[in-house]
């Protein structure tokens, strides 16, 4: 059984000891405390499944931010894909999003009260299953950032059977991370940027938030030396005082990005406010269906009527400020305590892009048991 | 690819065969899988593909892959010849 070639020494130990050292001496040399922030689950999970944090200078934090698009899927939505289910619609999701409760319960607990709730992989599995029961009306939970979002688009303009339709929640990466940085709570000194959200915008979709918050913003694979060569840039950057866009995961991310993708994303959403659960509602973030589509638009269909009032999480947790990535983990009250894997109290302990779940998976219980 | 999947993970894979809109792909360590989706990409076999839910979202350079290790390791080895020469 043989690795892929492609990734070939990107778990060099050698190498990952050597740009430990390169780190450490930059960290010396800026001399100061520094928070870089990251924008991706995938990355939360290589950052902690492999240690990264344990060969970081103590002056070097490198936390999560808004990148799990299941933790952010609001309430109301969830709420309106489970009262489907519960009114004879056969609902359609991720893994993921099926266990992630509304204000009062999760997809998972509505398929127990009788509900039909399926999990596929892709849209694809969701149209397959459609067009095999044409008397049935199914409803494609379609919740996820830019990467997941084209797929969607591509089989909307192969016309799906009449009997799928869609409850859609895309949210666009880009927005978020300009929304961080204008932040007054988080005083982030640089930006590892998704690496598969930017293989389809590319990295110009930066461009504006990068030319207003001129903070070093390198886009990154997700092998660790992958991440290890990203804080060396970043570090680098700052100990030379010259903040740039900066793309470490050449193999994948371009200046353009996947220009196919992005035109049939374009033919079917636009751009609109997008509301983050417990965040805010964040500009230009959200990936709504084209009027064009309304048909297709379970909404619209349906005639929901969403309000955002629905409650996001339990009081006193603190899956919000974990979320935007102002506190880790062990600093919500209910962290390991009432809130595990086992019996989650918010998304981000449901998620396996949830920054709660991939350190409890981890058995990390305070900040600092993950650093040195 | 792990069983479980979730909803940013993407995993570089081999394209085998292409049939129409869908690929045979090689994943490495004996997983082999059909039915994945290229018609957002222009690919051809043996290239490498990002996967992402059934469908590739890029076709991936192997070559660059490689650069950047090899242009990190020529700046370490510089750095650290420098370094040990300067004490």
């Amino acid at each position: 059984m043989k690795r892929l070639s492609l990734l070939d020494g990107y778990r060099d130990a050698g190498l990952a000891q050597r740009l430990e050292s390169k780190i450490k001496r930059l960290g010396e040399e800026i001399g100061r405390d520094l928070l870089i922030m990251h924008v991706c689950g995938s990355h939360e999970w290589t950052i902690t499944h492999h240690g990264v944090r344990s060969l970081l200078p103590r002056s070097v934090e490198v936390r999560a931010g808004p990148g799990c698009p299941v933790c952010v899927t609001p309430a109301a939505d969830i709420d309106a894909a489970v009262e489907l289910a519960l009114d004879g619609k056969t609902v359609l999701t991720y893994g993921d999003m099926s266990r992630a409760r509304g204000s009062k319960q999760s997809l998972t607990e509505a398929k127990t009260l009788g509900a039909d709730v399926r999990i596929v992989y892709s849209v694809h599995d969701a149209v397959k299953i459609a067009k095999s029961r044409p008397e049935r009306e199914f409803v494609f939970f379609a919740v996820g950032f830019e990467t997941t979002a084209p797929a969607t688009a591509y089989e909307i303009l192969q016309e799906p059977p009449p009997n799928l339709r869609f409850l859609t929640c895309y949210r666009y990466v880009p927005a978020a991370v300009e929304a961080v940085s204008r932040s007054p709570d988080l005083r982030v000194d640089g930006f590892i940027n998704a690496g598969h959200a930017s293989t389809i915008t590319g990295m110009k979709a930066y461009k504006t938030c990068f030319d207003l918050c001129r903070k070093p913003m390198v886009f990154s694979g997700f092998e660790p030396l992958d991440v290890l060569i990203s804080v060396a840039m970043i570090l680098t950057q700052i100990r030379n005082d010259r903040p740039e866009m900066q793309n470490e995961y050449t193999r994948s991310v371009t200046w353009e990005g996947n220009l196919k993708a992005q035109k049939t994303m374009r033919e079917v959403f636009d751009l609109r406010d997008g509301y983050w659960r417990g965040v805010a509602v964040i500009p230009n973030s959200g990936l709504d269906l084209k009027t064009k589509f309304s048909h297709l638009d379970a909404r619209e269909h349906y005639k929901l009527t969403q309000e955002q009032q629905n409650a996001d999480f339990v009081k006193d947790a603190r899956c919000a400020d974990v979320i935007i990535g102002k506190i880790d983990p062990p600093e919500c009250p209910f962290y390991m305590k009432e809130c595990m894997p086992a019996s989650p109290l918010g998304p981000t302990m449901v998620s396996a892009e949830g920054t709660c779940k991939i350190w409890a998976d981890h058995r990390i219980i305070s900040a600092m048991s993950c650093r040195t | 690819m792990p069983a479980k999947v979730s909803m940013c993970l993407a995993f570089p894979g081999r394209v085998l065969t292409i049939d129409g809109d869908f690929a045979r792909v090689d994943f490495g360590e004996g997983t082999v899988r059909e039915g994945i989706n290229v018609s957002l990409v222009e690919v051809k076999p043996e290239q490498y593909v990002l996967v992402h839910a059934g469908y590739a979202i890029q076709v991936m350079d192997e070559k660059e892959a490689q650069k950047t290790l090899s242009y990190w390791r020529e700046i370490l080895t510089y750095e650290e010849e420098t370094n040990s020469s300067a004490r």
